[in-house]
């Protein structure tokens, strides 16, 4: 309720803005709406639309696949975890878009560099926050069930795993919303694909309105995903609720 | 005399800091009866249970189960652990039923199992609650549910009623004996309360500190039979309470 709230005073502030005319790259919110409703069915904005969502799922589906398990090795093997730590906290903290002018030059301009930046921007939050949540898992319930006689694979799938669930979670929240960013700023530098491509269509053809109801578009995609791991995160809180 | 169903040998360990926490430790434990480790805090008891139980290595002696040496945890030894550890994600059915699940038992059986212990230790009706939903006391009988369900013969449990106050350790104690008695279970019970150790052994083994060894072997001349309230004030029990007060008094 809160939240709508907000979104109403905020969207009534921007149509005044627009309605003033401080700016001729603030349209009025209502314009922007209007564009936003044209844009959406053409088979241009369709077109760019799969791109950008195939890019952004196939650089998160490795990110989970690779950053997850190496999380686990990283937390479990005290070898690797001490090899590789260092370099996953830099570059969780690294400047990631910095790199992608390089990954054009090696990879190609197409839609693999994207792929790439959006495994990179992804994963390392991802790897960090599983390792922290795998050494942090409840050791007494590691004791528990070797004492039961469980077998490796058990402890990994019915105790680690689950145990470290939330900070996974809260991992791949991060790691999606970076990921949206990863997909955006990659397109935008490849310039000629999905969303990055429109994006530069609009700007410099001066398309306010349009370039306005993409970025909304994008953002309200980013927040609904953040929103839907969110969501999974406290049925999983609730859960881990007595650690 | 009954004979040992576990005994240890010359039982040594010193941890990666170089603490030495236990030093040429030698004990039986009788089949069918309730053993105690009683000592200070540091005296190595807990470690010493946790050797016996095959979930931490040992530097020297041995470790024998029904006359066979042991490297590491068994079916017939389950656990009860200080601070629970339920799986906080898993209901009580499924937290009971879960040494039957890692060992593969199909999931109408080994629920059937948890159920029938669920209701001895007088949770029925909380199958499908949470951990978190729980008391500290409701919680230990959990455990004990689970450690039942496995049916090993051998229970080791340490410091179960640590963390729970003292109004349902009084009545769980009570509880334990009833149930442990009608299933002919060995209990090696870790504890650091005098009157506990009293209350429920047939053997106490008092620890000295540091590293830690077995200073004496007390039997308490108490009569199982009678009452709870009974047993709080009988003369057996009294002069087992004050005899151990005198010897660890000096640790103290």
């Amino acid at each position: 309720m809160k939240t709508l709230l907000s979104l109403v005073v905020w969207a009534v502030l921007w149509e005044l803005a627009g309605r003033l005319k401080i700016s001729t790259i603030v349209p009025p919110f209502s314009a922007v709406i209007e564009a936003a409703i044209e844009i959406a069915p053409t088979e241009k904005f369709g077109k760019a639309a799969i791109i950008t969502l195939r890019s952004f799922g196939l650089g998160m589906l490795f990110a989970l696949l690779i950053g997850i398990p190496l999380g686990i090795v990283m937390a479990r093997v005290k070898g690797v975890g001490r090899l590789l730590g260092m370099w996953v906290n830099i570059f969780v903290s690294a400047p990631i878009s910095a790199l992608v002018p390089i990954l054009m030059a090696v990879i190609g301009i197409g839609e693999t560099t994207v792929v790439v930046t959006v495994f990179l921007f992804a994963v390392f939050v991802i790897t960090l926050d599983t390792q922290v949540g795998i050494t942090h898992a409840d050791r007494s319930l590691v004791e528990m069930a070797r004492s039961f006689g469980a077998s490796r694979a058990q402890l990994y799938t019915k105790v680690l795993v689950l145990s470290a669930l939330p900070e996974i979670l809260a991992g791949v929240r991060l790691g999606a919303i970076r990921g949206v960013k990863g997909v955006v700023i990659g397109q935008l530098l490849v310039a000629i694909i999905g969303v990055g491509e429109l994006f530069e269509v609009y700007s410099n053809n001066f398309l306010m309105e349009e370039f306005w109801a993409l970025v909304t578009i994008v953002f309200l995609f980013a927040f609904a995903i953040s929103e839907a791991i969110a969501a999974l995160e406290r049925r999983v809180e609730y859960y881990a609720a007595s650690r | 005399m009954t004979e040992a169903i576990v005994e240890v040998r010359g039982i040594g360990k010193t941890y990666d800091n170089g603490v030495e926490a236990l030093r040429d430790v030698n004990l039986s434990f009788p089949k069918g009866q309730l053993s105690t480790l009683l000592g200070p805090s540091g005296c190595g008891k807990t470690t010493l249970l946790k050797i016996i139980a095959g979930l931490i290595p040992r530097n020297a002696g041995e470790v024998l189960v029904k006359g066979k040496p042991v490297d590491g945890p068994g079916p017939e030894r389950a656990f009860v652990f200080q601070d629970f550890a339920l799986l906080p994600w898993a209901d009580v059915l499924r937290n009971v039923a879960f040494g039957l699940e890692l060992r593969g038992t199909p999931r109408p059986q080994r629920e059937e199992v948890a159920r029938k212990y669920i209701a001895e230790v007088g949770l029925k009706g909380f199958e499908h609650r949470h951990p978190a939903q729980l008391s500290g006391g409701m919680r230990q009988r959990v455990g004990l549910a689970r450690a039942l369900t496995v049916d090993a013969d051998i229970i080791l449990m340490d410091e179960p009623f640590s963390s729970v106050d003292e109004q349902t350790r009084r009545k769980f104690q009570e509880d334990l004996l009833d149930l442990l008695r009608h299933h002919q279970k060995t209990v090696i019970f870790v504890t650091h309360s005098i009157e506990e150790a009293a209350y429920l052994s047939d053997q106490i083994a008092l620890l000295s500190p540091r590293p830690g060894t077995v200073s004496r072997i007390v039997k308490p001349d108490v009569d199982r039979k009678k009452a709870p309230d009974e047993i709080r004030r009988d003369r057996g029990y009294l002069d087992t309470v004050d005899e151990i007060w005198g010897m660890l008094r000096q640790y103290v």
